[in-house]
């Protein structure tokens, strides 16, 4: 079957490059899964989990939005920040989360909610890729083939 | 003439001068290199960007978003990208005469944003209105410590406050040369040179949707690949600034060891004569 070659990369550089069967991508209307020969799509991300998989193995990264672009011999995700789930500082992501809905609940004058919201779903949503990580390693994934 | 202690105290305090500038060539060497991986780094983000945006402006030319066309210009806004530290050569100066005559003969107010304590120093003593600043972000700057600073412009041209942000940095030709930039920023001046894309995409959800998305991110990218260049070019400034004063401080060491051989010459020219006088003046 043939394979995605998939690159991450964020102004900071290149996170990722490497082949994969399937990628799925928090894309704003809703998750994209992609597999080889997929129509050429761009679209941009939410705030949310990449997961990237090969041979039945599979990693995760969150992205904290940005582009995802399907080439006919590549995908390419332009992330405005990434990280790979066991990266994540979970601590901070809590903290951040703890700080923006408190900030959402108490409406102090001069707050720009739309961008706070945003901020409370990216760290709720690091949160959860590294919860989805801890979980992963727990349990392996049976090593069948999705076609 | 002075005394041989004095010039002798003097050699020994150059000495030590010159190996502290020896020291900061050498770490800014070290420092020039990784500036420069990070911006080589920074770059598959910004063609990638730059690519897409001109394959979908290419493919809407009747869609005009708001920061792609000109308007009059009553006020404008202008990022200054300085250094935090000194001991940079002519660097930072040059930044700042670059912006002050785009300042001077705009002819309509400019707000300032300075990204870097150097010029924000100066453009407080100046005493001209600074909008917002971001100064000391390290030598690893990341996306999240420009973008406030970014985002103040952003959003003034988006508010209306602004009908023209533009940028001045030190771009980064060699290690040699660093020349201060103005460029453009809003309204966008789609890039030229961008790779093209072999692909006809299907847009989710429209296309205009994606580039109202990716206009405020290329802004951004530009501004933080400015940011970096600068960077670089304040290690390979600074490099060329302490060879310089290693240099310096190695002509005055050798002016200093002539004069101090000549003094203790001298000094034992005279004792030689007061020692033969005296004696001449015993057998007289």
């Amino acid at each position: 079957m043939a394979k995605l070659q998939v690159e991450l990369v964020t102004a900071e550089g290149r996170l990722l490059s490497r082949e994969a069967d399937f990628v799925v991508a928090p894309g704003v209307e809703g998750e994209l899964g992609v597999l080889p020969r997929h129509i050429p799509l761009l679209t941009p991300l939410r705030p949310g989990e990449v997961m990237v998989r090969n041979d039945g193995d599979e990693e995760f990264l969150f992205v904290a939005g940005g582009f995802l672009e399907v080439l006919p011999d590549r995908v390419v995700i332009l992330a405005d920040a990434a990280e790979r789930a066991e990266d994540i500082d979970e601590a901070r992501a809590e903290e951040a989360r703890r700080r923006a809905q408190q900030l959402l609940e108490e409406q102090p004058e001069g707050i720009d909610t739309g961008a706070t919201a945003l901020a409370l779903e990216r760290a709720v949503m690091r949160l959860r890729v590294a919860e989805l990580r801890r979980r992963h390693r727990r349990e392996p994934p049976p090593t069948v083939h999705v076609e | 003439m002075p005394s041989l202690r004095d010039v002798r105290r003097r050699i020994r305090s150059v000495q030590n001068t010159k190996k502290i500038t020896k020291a900061m060539e050498l770490v800014a060497a070290s420092k020039m290199r990784r500036a420069q991986e990070r911006v080589a780094a920074a770059r598959p983000y910004a063609d990638e960007l730059s690519s897409i945006m001109v394959e979908l402006m290419r493919r809407n030319p009747e869609y005009k978003h708001p920061m792609l066309v000109p308007r009059e210009v009553h006020r404008r806004v202008l990022i200054l990208v300085t250094t935090d530290r000194g001991q940079v050569g002519g660097l930072n100066s040059n930044n700042v005469r670059l912006a002050l005559r785009e300042i001077n003969s705009a002819g309509v107010p400019v707000g300032i944003v300075t990204i870097g304590r150097k010029g924000r120093d100066l453009m407080r003593r100046l005493r001209k209105e600074l909008i917002a600043d971001q100064s000391m972000l390290g030598d690893r700057p990341t996306m999240g410590d420009v973008l406030p600073a970014v985002r103040v412009a952003v959003d003034a041209y988006v508010d209306g406050e602004a009908d023209q942000v533009d940028l001045v940095f030190a771009r980064f030709v060699s290690t040699g040369r660093q020349v201060a930039t103005l460029t453009r920023l809003i309204p966008v001046e789609p890039p030229e040179d961008a790779p093209k894309i072999p692909a006809d995409f299907l847009y989710e959800p429209e296309p205009k949707d994606v580039l109202d998305a990716l206009l405020p991110r290329y802004v951004e990218g530009q501004v933080y690949r400015a940011v970096l260049e600068n960077a670089a070019s304040e290690q390979a400034a600074r490099m060329q600034a302490m060879r310089n004063a290693s240099d310096n401080a190695e002509d005055l060491i050798g002016d200093l060891t002539l004069t101090a051989n000549k003094v203790r010459q001298s000094t034992i020219t005279t004792e030689l004569m007061e020692i033969v006088s005296g004696a001449a003046a015993l057998e007289g």
